[in-house]
C-alpha cells in the first residue's frame, strides 16, 4: 500500500476483510519487504507525485511495475500511472498507456455517486470525488467500465485503474479482481 | 442536503488525509503551497496572526480574491465564513468552493447558533475543543472536524490540549457500558446515535485534522502521533523566513511522522520560524468562540 497521502487506510480495511495482508510503503526501505501487489490510493496526485520523487520512490516503483508488479491505482493513483495527463504538464510513474483528464468533473459540487457494470460484472457502486476520467487508451489497454461515455476503469496487463473509489463502498468486486491479478489468495 | 451528498462530502475529507492544508492570501502563495505539496489551500485575505494583530471585525474574504486562488491551483480550495453567518456560506457555495470552514478565526456572526450545514451542498469543516463540540458540529452537518487550537499564535499547546481531550473522551465512550451512553449523550448535548457511533467504532464519524499553532515539522509530527489524520497550517508557513522550504518539510513530516531521523533532517535550516505569541500573552482566545 502506497501510504504517502490520501485514503490508504480504507484500502487496507478492504483487504483485511478479504483476508489479505498489507503493509504501508512510506520510504525506500519499505520496498525491501516482499509483496505481491501494490495499491496506489486516492488523494491528491500532486502531493503523492511530489513525495514519490522526493522520497526516492518514483524510479524503484516504476521499475517494479515495468517488471510486472500487479498495481492498482484509484483516482489519484490512476493519474500517477497515466502516461499523459491532458490538462496537467506533470507526469509521474507514467507506466500505463492512457491519457487522463484531471478534475474532469469539476470541483467538489461535481462529485457524484452512481452504479455501473464493470467488465462482465453487473452493477457495482461507484463513488467519484473530484475524479479524473480516461480520454484515450492504446490498443493494449482493456476498457473495463464507462459512465456516460467516459472510460472510468481500465486494465493493461498487470496494471488496473479506476477513476472511482471502490474502497469507499462495501463492495469487494474490484479488490477481488485485483487480488486475482496478483495471483489469487 | 441528501444523504448521498453528505457521504460524498465526507469522502472528500478522506482524500485529504495524511496531507497538509495551508493558509494562503494570494494566488502566488497558493502556487507556492501547491508546489510544496499542500493537499488543499485555505483562501483568506489575512492569515490568523495578522487578523489577531489588526483586531476589529474580520469577515469572509472577497470572492474575487478567492476566485483568483481557485484559478491559480488544481488542488481543492477552502474558504472561511463567520460562525453562524449562513449568507456568507451561501456566497461561498455560489462560487463553488470545495470546502467551507465555519471558523472561529473570523468574528462570530451569531453567538448562539451555528450554520445549519445540512442545507448546503458543499462540505463544511468546523473547529472543536472537545468531543461534545465535535459531535454537535457533525450533527449540524459538518463533514470534517479540526481542533481549534489557538490560531495565529504559533503556540501548539491548545491544539495538543484539544486533540488529547477529544481522544480521551473517545476512549471513555469506547469503553463505557451500553446503558451509560444515554447519559453521556445528555452530558455532551448530542444525539444518542452519534455517541453510539463513537462507542462502536472508537473514532469520530468524520475525518479529524489538527489546526491552530502548528509551526514546525515537529509540531506536525506531534499532532499526527496524537491521532490527527492531517494538519492545517495557518500563519506558520507564510509568517516564517523560508515558506517554500518550511511548507515542503511539514508535508514530508506528516507522511513520515514517526521517523525521528527523517524529522531531524527535515527540521534543519528552515530559517526563522514565525515569532509566536505565548497563549498566556494573548487577550483574545479565539477558541472560546462558538461552543
Amino acid at each position: 500500500m502506497l501510504a504517502l497521502q490520501g485514503a490508504f487506510i480504507e484500502h487496507e480495511e478492504m483487504l483485511s476483510k478479504l483476508g489479505v495482508e498489507s503493509f504501508e510503503i512510506r520510504q525506500k526501505n519499505d520496498l525491501l519487504r516482499s509483496f505481491d501487489g501494490l495499491i496506489i490510493p486516492g488523494g491528491e496526485s500532486t502531493v503523492q507525485g511530489k513525495l514519490l520523487k522526493e522520497l526516492g520512490l518514483l524510479e524503484p516503483i516504476r521499475q517494479l511495475i515495468l517488471e510486472g508488479l500487479p498495481t492498482f491505482g484509484t483516482c489519484a493513483g490512476l493519474l500517477l500511472l497515466s502516461k499523459r495527463i491532458e490538462n496537467d504538464a506533470r507526469s509521474y510513474l507514467a507506466t500505463m498507456d492512457i491519457t487522463a483528464v484531471r478534475n474532469a468533473y469539476g470541483r467538489q459540487l461535481g462529485s457524484f455517486y452512481t452504479e455501473a457494470s464493470l467488465g462482465t460484472i453487473d452493477k457495482i457502486p461507484m463513488t467519484f470525488i473530484r475524479a479524473p476520467y480516461i480520454k484515450e487508451v492504446s490498443d493494449s489497454v482493456e476498457i473495463l467500465a464507462t459512465v456516460d461515455g467516459k472510460i472510468i476503469a481500465a486494465r493493461q496487463g498487470n496494471q488496473l485503474v479506476t477513476a472511482f473509489h471502490p474502497e469507499l463502498n462495501d463492495d469487494f468486486t474490484v479488490h477481488r479482481y485485483f487480488i486475482d491479478i496478483c495471483g489469487g489468495e | 442536503m441528501s444523504e448521498n451528498r453528505y457521504e460524498l462530502n465526507k469522502n472528500l475529507a478522506q482524500m485529504l488525509k495524511g496531507g497538509v492544508i495551508m493558509d494562503v492570501t494570494t494566488p502566488e502563495q497558493a502556487r507556492i503551497a501547491e508546489a510544496a505539496g499542500a493537499c488543499a489551500v485555505m483562501a483568506l485575505e489575512r492569515i490568523p496572526a495578522d487578523i489577531r494583530a489588526a483586531g476589529g471585525v474580520s469577515r469572509m474574504s472577497d470572492p474575487k480574491m478567492i476566485k483568483g486562488i481557485q484559478d491559480a491551483v488544481s488542488i481543492p480550495v477552502m474558504a472561511k465564513c463567520r460562525i453562524g453567518h449562513f449568507a456568507e456560506a451561501q456566497i461561498l457555495e455560489a462560487i463553488e468552493i470545495d470546502y467551507i470552514d465555519e471558523s472561529e478565526v473570523l468574528s462570530p456572526a451569531d453567538d448562539k447558533h451555528h450554520i445549519d450545514k445540512t442545507k448546503f451542498k458543499v462540505p463544511f469543516v468546523c473547529g472543536a475543543k472537545d468531543l461534545g463540540e465535535a459531535l454537535r458540529r457533525i450533527n449540524e452537518g459538518a463533514a470534517m472536524i479540526r481542533t481549534k487550537g489557538e490560531p495565529g499564535t504559533g503556540d501548539v499547546v491548545q491544539a495538543v490540549r484539544h486533540m488529547r481531550l477529544i481522544q480521551s473522551e473517545i476512549n471513555r465512550i469506547g469503553s463505557a457500558a451500553g446503558d451509560e451512553l444515554f447519559d453521556i449523550a445528555k452530558e455532551l448535548r448530542v444525539p444518542y446515535d452519534l455517541v453510539q457511533y463513537v462507542h462502536e467504532y472508537k473514532k469520530l464519524p468524520v475525518v479529524n485534522f489538527a489546526a491552530g499553532g502548528v509551526a514546525t515539522p515537529a509540531d506536525a509530527a506531534l499532532m499526527m502521533q496524537l491521532g490527527a489524520e492531517g494538519v492545517f497550517v495557518g500563519s506558520g508557513i507564510f509568517k516564517s523566513g523560508n515558506p517554500e522550504k518550511r511548507a515542503a518539510a511539514i508535508v514530508k513530516a506528516v507522511t513520515n511522522f514517526t521517523d525521528a531521523k527523517l524529522l531531524a533532517e527535515l527540521s534543519e535550516d528552515l530559517g526563522e520560524a514565525m515569532v509566536g505569541i505565548n497563549e498566556k500573552e494573548i487577550e483574545l482566545l479565539m477558541a472560546q468562540r462558538g461552543e
